[in-house]
């Protein structure tokens, strides 16, 4: 008779197989990497809840407190805030990217990932689409609450949804910036208090009040930065008139000033987020 | 001749006023694991990272089995797995998941990255909590994922950051056999550890380094020799008693005894072997005082260390060795 151990077969520990002929390509590199992105924002309940607590909150508070103070001209306030807040919620959003990176960045998960044989440019890009599609649908949670509050688009509806696609465009864009604060910042709470620094620029831009209410020294810089440009585009879109927005200029010229403000940040940040990333 | 595993030369590296790396010279032959022992802030991480191509040194040479690490990182990183001083697995994929993801980036289909996965999972006793969430393991059972993840990729050269630390000693004793299995396998080891008894355990070259330099190198008996004598332990019997003994001993020894009344214990080191024991039973016995036990031994590593730099190892905190790391982590001028 024989007898049955249950031992482990192997008493050696070994890497199981033989090497794959060739690393990962950066296609398959960013979606490894996205994919682990997404699987924490889907797992992680308090990462969904709490975005999208906030993000309704402060939409009340906008709407109901400031709203009846503010008349922003021919439309009803809530038409005129819900554009401007979803853009203003792509930097709310990009606080939790710089601190999803530093703490990466912090508990050697990176090391772990730039040990690896595969484009570090490619780990960085995965990072930041998935931290996008995650905005994404943070956007729209953000719309649907607007529309529950009372926002109508006056526009067509393909117009309001070529306004949201640009708004996912903007966060692209932001979210590069966010990396990099996130890769300089080191650790969580340095990245959110480093974060915090570029909200100014959502109050100082037409996202929540009109430019010409505000005092005549701050008004060009209201006037000339990409959260104004990004707003006025949305607006003028989902409003389908740029003169119902209070607007000088078409909804073209916005749009197109907004994309540019987008390339321009993707230009600065991305190359300098990867140059950090790479850096030893 | 095969490359050696490890070759540096001279390498230095320095963040801000800290000199991390100052011409580290070290030589690693293939067949081993090599232990690099140190204080924190020696210089440990930081030699690791350079190793793993995380930090590009300022100066000097080195090589992974031969492959220069400024000119093809790429090609050390496919030699090469890393386990750094934290475990770096995602808390919220499984433990499976975990694996998969870096199979995947070492370019394995999905089947074969399954197959892998499957395997090590195995051989790390984590089968079972293969399907649970990384958030649910113990700190151990996360520690041999993430030695696991190293492996997906089988590397000729692991690297293992202070792989124990923070560990409780029942993990601490499963991870040590899991490395002393990967050992025996043919995969080699670089170690870094705070622990003395770390590096005698597993080691068969033990480097110590200090202030970013090799002080002293060699097996963990050479290196013990070469501090040039044994021990002389004498346990008293009343606590009393522990100064007149030390008196008695000290004109035995090549420096004066320490006491340790918490374990009545008065320890001399010796250069004269078993002529000085004789020598000391003679010397007790004159002196007419309970003795309960008397000893020649090795010194330990830690008593190695002491003789080699003038300072004590100190305790690594619980949580790990933070300031090392963070000086390696955190940008020039921070650190």
């Amino acid at each position: 008779m024989t007898v049955t151990t249950l031992d482990p077969p192997a008493s050696t520990l070994r890497p199981a197989i033989a090497p794959a002929p060739a690393p990962a390509g950066p296609l398959t590199t960013a979606w490894s990497v996205a994919l682990r992105t997404v699987r924490k924002f889907r797992r992680t309940p308090q990462l969904v809840l709490i975005g999208t607590i906030q993000g309704a909150m402060f939409l009340l508070i906008f709407r109901y407190v400031f709203g009846g103070a503010i008349s922003p001209g021919p439309v009803p306030y809530v038409d005129f805030l819900v554009p401007g807040f979803v853009v203003t919620s792509v930097l709310f959003a990009g606080t939790g990217t710089a601190a999803g990176v530093a703490e990466d960045v912090e508990h050697g998960f990176f090391d772990r990932l730039r040990s690896l044989p595969v484009s570090r440019g490619a780990l960085l890009a995965g990072r930041t689409l998935a931290d996008t599609g995650v905005l994404a649908w943070g956007l729209a949670v953000t719309t649907a609450i607007g529309f529950a509050i009372g926002f109508s688009i006056h526009g067509s509806v393909a117009m309001a949804l070529f306004a949201f696609g640009l708004c996912v465009v903007y966060g692209f864009a932001v979210t590069w910036l966010f990396v990099w604060i996130g890769l300089v910042a080191g650790n969580a709470q340095a990245a959110q208090g480093m974060s915090l620094l570029v909200f100014p620029l959502t109050f100082v831009s037409s996202a929540y009040v009109p430019v010409d209410s505000m005092p005549g020294w701050m008004q060009p810089i209201a006037e000339n930065q990409p959260i104004t440009a990004m707003t006025n585009a949305v607006r003028a879109l989902a409003l389908g008139d740029p003169a119902l927005a209070g607007l000088s200029g078409t909804a073209a010229h916005w749009v197109v000033l907004s994309l540019l403000w987008s390339a321009g940040l993707v230009l600065v940040f991305a190359p300098l987020a990867v140059a950090r990333y790479r850096r030893s | 001749m095969a490359s050696p595993i490890v070759e540096a030369h001279g390498l230095t590296k320095r963040f801000g006023k800290v000199e991390a790396l100052a011409g580290l010279d070290l030589v690693a032959h293939s067949g081993q694991v090599v232990a690099v022992l140190g204080p924190n802030g020696a210089g440990k991480t930081t030699f690791v990272r350079t190793i793993a191509t995380l930090v590009r040194p300022d100066g000097g040479s080195l090589r992974v089995d031969g492959i220069d690490v400024a000119r093809q990182p790429e090609r050390v990183r496919r030699t090469i797995g890393l386990a750094g001083q934290y475990a770096a697995v995602e808390a919220a994929m499984t433990g499976r998941e975990n694996l998969d993801m870096v199979a995947r980036l070492f370019g394995h289909d999905r089947r074969t990255s399954r197959a892998n996965s499957d395997a090590i999972l195995e051989q790390l006793g984590l089968t079972e909590a293969a399907d649970r969430l990384v958030r649910t393991y113990s700190g151990g059972m996360r520690r041999r994922l993430d030695l696991g993840a190293s492996l997906v990729g089988a590397p000729r050269l692991l690297l293992l950051d202070e792989p124990t630390t923070g560990l409780d000693p029942r993990s601490r004793m499963d991870l040590w056999d899991a490395i002393r299995r990967l050992v025996a396998n043919g995969t080699d080891v670089l170690l870094t550890t705070q622990y003395l008894d770390e590096a005698d355990q597993l080691a068969s070259q033990v480097v110590i380094i200090d202030h970013g330099r090799v002080i002293a190198e060699g097996t963990p008996s050479e290196l013990k020799s070469r501090a040039g004598r044994d021990v002389i332990d004498v346990h008293a019997h009343r606590a009393d008693d522990l100064g007149a003994l030390r008196d008695a001993l000290a004109p035995l020894g090549t420096a004066s005894p320490r006491l340790d009344p918490a374990t009545r214990r008065v320890t001399v080191p010796v250069v004269g072997g078993r002529r000085t024991i004789n020598d000391a039973v003679r010397a007790l016995d004159l002196l007419g005082v309970d003795v309960d036990d008397i000893a020649l031994r090795r010194p330990t590593l830690d008593e190695v260390f002491l003789v080699l730099t003038g300072a004590p190892i100190e305790a690594p905190p619980d949580d790990g060795d933070v300031p090392d790391r963070h000086a390696a982590a955190v940008p020039a001028g921070a650190a």
